[in-house]
């Protein structure tokens, strides 16, 4: 990497990356916004890829080493593209205590693949979460972000076959 | 602002409270909401408009019970709805000052009688994202007496003299805090609230932030007086995002009506706060970890002293305290340090939220004096253990407490006490297990999550809660011996004893206590190979199970 105190310019006209800018720009180029801006490439791109760390350590002058640890030391950051669709089980205390790990099992079966993974047409990604904070309603599954709660596993895989259907 | 025009402030949000006859107050905070509860609040205004009722339905935040949700208070009869559909808006609104709707009484039974309502006196009766109707229930008057009637010595004085304790889980003197970091020289000084409510099956903070965050605010501001600080950081979880929004609402709202800003209620305090947010590491809780996180870090702890109160947020003297205790600042200083001392026990004072999960009646967020007994919150307040099953143990704590059997239910709630009997009183999470759970896979959950969630710093930590979790799960599968349990008990003690944060130093815990109070469920892994609550799979049974996911996920 050169030495300078120049911003890169932006990696592309994809409008996304001015909003990513924005975020750098609000907090002044600061590299205390390391976190903050990963963030908003996560929730522009839904991921982060090594040009977008590359960019953003860049243009806040912290060391790739530094922006690629945080990238890989917060669980939150995906370094990976998600499917089409994301299921993401709570394995939170109250729900585990309700049967979670079931659960888990249960959509590693329909899905053929394990928590972190996506399937292989891309069409659905599987994670797991600590806690949303739903507890009362325990077990819960996220459907791309969306809530369902006191979720059983028949209920659950014919939410994911609703998603594999063409 | 003074106090005159808070005065006309509350005196305009009551004129239009007056206009109406009836206030149908709708939960969204994330339970409700998730179950559309913005639609029927839609639907039933809608409704009561279309029968010619002068009422207005309100947005709201928690009203506690959860597994009631979607939940609806019908102001001023008082009356509560559970399990409110869209399609019971029609019903709803004409039962307006008739006979309630008897089909959807929520069924709470004795889930009120006992709690106390301090930190959450607001919660379910003001609307979130509007800072006049907080005003209107008394809101910032604290932080207006305390500028300009209170030196900040005398502030730190009362919060002293009411006991108030860190509500995170430590339980350090909050009094005492403020004191050291007021103390200490320095020309920035820095207020943080801690709202990485990590702990899982723990949803107090995501309730007073999504419910009644200005209460928050007016807490760090008033610290902030206190300190000598200008500038605070809210620290929340990024799996929050209801609660993240409703800040950043209640922030503007706040900056806007001058209570955050340059020259706050005509004073030369200043004082402004922004929203950080957590991305999804247990181990930010801690307060140096979570210092590094706001400075765009790795969120790894270091080694205390300097403790954050001396050296804190880029080396300067920063004070560190969670979203309830900053919660609990406004009465004190409105109604005074000896009005808070008078709930609680000797050493624990006030009240304490609690949210109550797992295998019970009526799970949700429940506010209950220091000192009430574990029996009365679990069978009286949440109605026992459903469907017929026994009570086993409640776990309080999280990943850093441990699990309590029922000769312990008859204890008092205290920190000393939680303590004394192998647990502690952590952020608020209280999880009740029935005869369906087996310890030994409670004990081993606990450790995966402490050895996932362990930064990598120290080597006691990384490396032992590795070998604690393969430890548990060889006994877990009844391939153990006695000799592997000694192994374990020693490296709960080292680990223990050698970590460099809490998470570390208490990881060993809900192995120790299970131990401490369930030891005939490990020994009946290890000598008899069979799990007593039938959950953990030994022998043939594990290996046809194991064998048919293989093929099943790999097919």
């Amino acid at each position: 990497m050169p030495l300078t105190t120049e911003r890169p310019p932006l990696p592309s006209e994809d409008r996304r990356w001015r909003i990513v800018n924005g975020t750098m720009r609000k907090h002044g180029y600061s590299r205390n916004a390391l976190i903050e801006t990963l963030h908003t490439v996560q929730s522009s791109f839904g991921y982060l890829d090594e040009p977008s760390i590359r960019f953003v350590a860049r243009s806040l002058r912290v060391p790739l080493s530094q922006a690629y640890g945080v990238a890989t030391f917060y669980h939150f950051f995906s370094l990976k593209p998600p499917g089409k669709h994301t299921c993401t089980v709570c394995l939170g205390t109250a729900c585990y205590i309700r049967g979670s790990d079931k659960l888990v099992v249960e959509a590693e079966k329909r899905l053929h693949i394990h928590p972190g993974e996506t399937t292989p047409d891309g069409e659905v990604s599987l994670a797991t979460v600590r806690c949303v904070g739903d507890c009362g309603r325990a077990p819960v599954v996220l459907f791309d972000g969306e809530l369902s709660a006191q979720m059983e596993p028949a209920r659950l895989t014919a939410r994911l076959d609703a998603w594999r259907k063409p | 602002m003074n106090v005159e025009e808070l005065q006309q402030i509350a005196a305009a949000v009551e004129g239009e409270r007056a206009q109406y006859e009836y206030e149908v107050n709708v939960c969204m905070g994330t339970s409700c909401l998730a179950q559309h509860s913005d639609r029927i609040r839609e639907a039933i205004e809608k409704e009561a408009a279309g029968c010619g009722k002068k009422c207005r339905a309100r947005r709201t935040g928690c009203m506690g019970p959860c597994a009631a949700g979607p939940m609806v208070l019908v102001e001023p009869a008082g009356i509560r709805y559970g399990h409110v559909l869209e399609t019971d808006a029609k019903e709803i609104a004409e039962s307006l000052g008739r006979k309630p709707v008897a089909r959807l009484d929520p069924q709470l039974g004795s889930y009120f009688e006992g709690q106390h309502f301090r930190v959450l006196e607001n919660v379910g009766h003001i609307d979130p994202e509007n800072v006049e109707e907080y005003i209107a229930r008394g809101g910032y008057e604290a932080l207006v007496k305390a500028l300009t009637e209170m030196t900040p010595a005398q502030v730190i004085e009362q919060i002293a003299k009411s006991g108030l304790r860190g509500r995170g889980g430590g339980g350090y003197p909050t009094g005492l805090k403020w004191d050291t970091v007021a103390k200490v020289k320095g020309a920035q000084k820095y207020v943080i609230c801690n709202g990485d409510e990590g702990d899982p099956g723990a949803f107090m903070d995501r309730s007073v932030l999504e419910s009644d965050p200005q209460r928050v605010i007016e807490g760090m501001a008033i610290a902030a007086y206190a300190i000598g600080a200008t500038k605070g950081y809210i620290y929340v979880r990024a799996e929050y995002p209801l609660a993240v929004q409703r800040l950043t609402v209640a922030i503007q709202q706040a900056r806007r009506r001058g209570f955050l800003g340059n020259g706050i209620c005509e004073t030369t305090f200043s004082f402004d706060v922004d929203i950080r947010l957590g991305a999804g590491a247990f181990v930010c809780g801690e307060e140096t970890a979570l210092i590094a996180s706001i400075e765009g870090k790795r969120g790894t702890p270091r080694p205390r002293p300097p403790y954050p109160a001396v050296s804190g947020l880029w080396g300067a003297p920063t004070l560190i305290n969670n979203v309830e205790t900053f919660a609990n600042v406004a009465p004190v200083i409105r109604k005074g340090g000896e009005w808070f001392a008078s709930m609680g026990t000797a050493r624990s004072k006030g009240t304490k939220v609690f949210a109550l999960t797992g295998k019970i009646e009526r799970t949700g967020l429940v506010e209950v004096p220091m000192g009430m007994t574990l029996r009365q919150i679990i069978f009286g307040i949440g109605g026992g253990v459903p469907d017929g099953h026994k009570f086993k143990a409640v776990q309080t704590g999280g990943p850093s407490g441990g699990c309590l059997p029922e000769e312990h239910l008859d204890l008092s709630i205290s920190y000393d006490a939680l303590i004394t009997a192998g647990s502690m009183m952590g952020s608020g999470g209280m999880i009740v297990m029935d005869d369906t759970s087996c310890m030994v896979s409670v004990a081993r959950f606990f450790m995966e999550f402490c050895m996932t969630e362990s930064c990598g710093k120290c080597v006691p930590c990384r490396a032992g809660t590795v070998q604690m979790y393969e430890l548990l799960t060889k006994i877990c599968q009844g391939e153990a011996t006695r000799r592997d349990l000694e192994k374990l008990e020693e490296l709960c003690e080292v680990v223990g004893a050698t970590s460099l944060c809490g998470l570390g130093q208490t990881a060993p815990n809900p192995v120790l206590s299970t131990l401490r109070y369930f030891r005939h469920e490990y020994l009946a892994h290890i000598d008899e190979k069979r799990c007593p609550a039938g959950v953990c799979e030994i022998g043939d049974a594990r290996r046809l199970a194991h064998d048919a996911a293989r093929t099943e996920v790999h097919a």
